[in-house]
């Protein structure tokens, strides 16, 4: 079987020689009379295509990327694949735009019980293009938690979860509790009114687990009451230790959706055996 | 590995002489590549456990440190306070927050119908005053004292008390928390919290939405930072 060229533009294609051109470095010129003269060299043109081809060459040679990539981008998928099988992606692309503002955000933000909230409202106030980056964040992480339930959702409906692709959906359970754990942990970050109230109920919701609740809504708070290292224990576990094990699993659940391939939505008939037999 | 030379039917020497490994020292029963394979994985283990073990205990010491001090706060003086209505005052439960570490809560004269049965087991002369926390024992939310109805009322979920803190209706799984309470010359002190069940028997602190009675309480055991 022969896998297709990798989808490099044509000018990084580097022209194979003609047949009698020697000692000439790079492509032969297109520009008419330049080819057969003698002493002129390649074009800046042609230099740079042939600098940037030996670049992706040097690149390709030494990490084997184009195999891999040609075998996880150009991989078989069955008939009748379509826009669903898109939610997956679009969950992370808003995890990595999470990720982004998250970034930009803790450069501004100040994870102390007497600051929080000052210096989040500075973010909205004051700093150029603060309210966008804080409105993406807020609002991305919205996004996200429905994008992960429809694609959870399109996992369930079409019977994606079946053998051999069982563990794939508990790493995606995973994720689910570990995006939503995001969604607590950031809530506190704002430190309003609303963010304190819903953070105390949501850990009191903790704590009404028998026997090890109450010890749960300790270790978020940081003691019996909220204190002054809750805020920074939140912030810690919202930007590092969650955001992490999300990226981590996420790295898992594509290597597994490339190994085990995906499946044909539900409505799909398989193809007729006599079909088959023809084939053969 | 399956033994390369199966001569015999019988079972597999210890020793690795006897299993036919090249270059076996006399006596010797683990291969130098095993003990090696052993060795590293040992060593990884200790290094591991090395930093993650103090971190892990670095990050869950909260759990097992009680930091709150044993404090008394004015409240006002004497005079200030009644048996029959209840009077806001504002106290503070975590220093160096804040405003998030200050709570409000109830404060009026203890009457005799006041006395928690704690009170004799425990031989402690009743408390002279009644200080109600404002913790909603359903899930944390502030509740306020209304005196039309003399209920208290939680807004999150619709948890209502009656004047004494006990669940007069809505989700709530005992009665509002207190605080211990005393006179010190001529001024009302607030100390710690503590939490009742419905009989106001006085209970190490408890997270809301913990149950203090019937079976129910052994499902909620007293922890070292309350």
């Amino acid at each position: 079987m022969k896998l297709p060229s990798p989808p490099v533009p044509k000018f990084l294609k580097p022209t194979p020689r003609r047949p009698g051109d020697n000692g000439r470095n790079g492509a032969p010129s297109r520009d008419g009379g330049n080819g057969g003269g003698g002493g002129s060299g390649p074009t800046v043109k042609d230099q740079a295509a042939e600098g940037a081809a030996s670049v992706v060459g040097w690149l390709d040679e030494r990490t084997g990327a184009s195999p891999f990539l040609r075998g996880m981008l150009y991989r078989k998928v069955p008939k009748g694949t379509n826009w669903f099988y898109t939610l997956g992606s679009a969950t992370m692309f808003a995890f990595l735009s999470q990720a982004v503002t998250g970034v930009m955000l803790a450069m501004y933000y100040e994870p102390d019980s007497s600051r929080a909230y000052e210096s989040a409202s500075r973010i909205t106030n004051e700093v150029f293009l603060g309210e966008f980056v804080r409105g993406m964040h807020k609002w991305g992480a919205t996004v996200m938690i429905i994008l992960i339930f429809l694609h959870m959702g399109r996992t369930f409906f079409f019977g994606a979860y079946k053998y051999p692709r069982e563990l794939n959906w508990v790493i995606g359970v995973v994720l689910v509790v570990l995006t939503l754990v995001m969604g607590l942990t950031g809530y506190l970050l704002p430190f309003d009114q609303r963010s304190f109230w819903a953070t105390v109920v949501a850990v009191n919701i903790n704590a009404s687990g028998p026997i090890m609740g109450p010890y749960l809504a300790d270790f978020l708070r940081a003691g019996a009451e909220f204190g002054p290292t809750t805020i920074p224990r939140f912030y810690a576990l919202h930007m590092l230790a969650v955001p992490g094990l999300i990226a981590a699993l996420i790295g898992a659940h594509l290597y597994l959706v490339v190994k085990l391939g995906t499946t044909a939505p539900p409505w799909m008939k398989a193809e007729k055996k006599d079909l088959l037999r023809e084939e053969v | 590995m399956a033994d390369p030379t199966p001569k015999n039917s019988q079972r597999k020497s210890r020793y690795t002489e006897g299993r036919g490994v090249a270059g076996a020292f006399e006596g010797e029963t683990v291969t130098r590549r095993r003990l090696m394979e052993g060795g590293a994985m040992a060593v990884g283990g200790i290094a591991t456990a090395a930093f993650a073990l103090p971190a892990l205990g670095f990050a869950l010491g909260p759990i097992f440190e009680d930091t709150s001090r044993e404090t008394w706060q004015d409240v006002g003086p004497e005079g200030d306070f009644n048996d029959k209505t209840y009077l806001p005052r504002v106290i503070n439960i975590t220093p160096d927050i804040g405003e998030a570490g200050k709570t409000t809560i109830y404060v009026r004269k203890a009457t005799k119908s006041d006395a928690s049965p704690s009170d004799k087991e425990q031989k402690i002369k009743p408390l002279p005053y009644v200080a109600i926390s404002t913790r909603c024992a359903h899930l944390g939310c502030p509740v306020r004292y209304i005196q039309a109805s003399q209920k208290f009322v939680c807004p999150c979920h619709g948890g209502i008390y009656d004047a004494s803190g006990k669940v007069a209706g809505g989700p709530p799984v005992r009665p509002l928390d207190r605080f211990y309470t005393r006179v010190e010359r001529g001024r009302v002190q607030i100390g710690d919290r503590f939490s009742v069940n419905s009989e106001l028997r006085r209970f190490h602190p408890r997270d809301p939405s913990n149950h203090l009675d019937g079976l129910w309480k052994y499902l909620y055991p007293s922890r070292p930072t309350a």
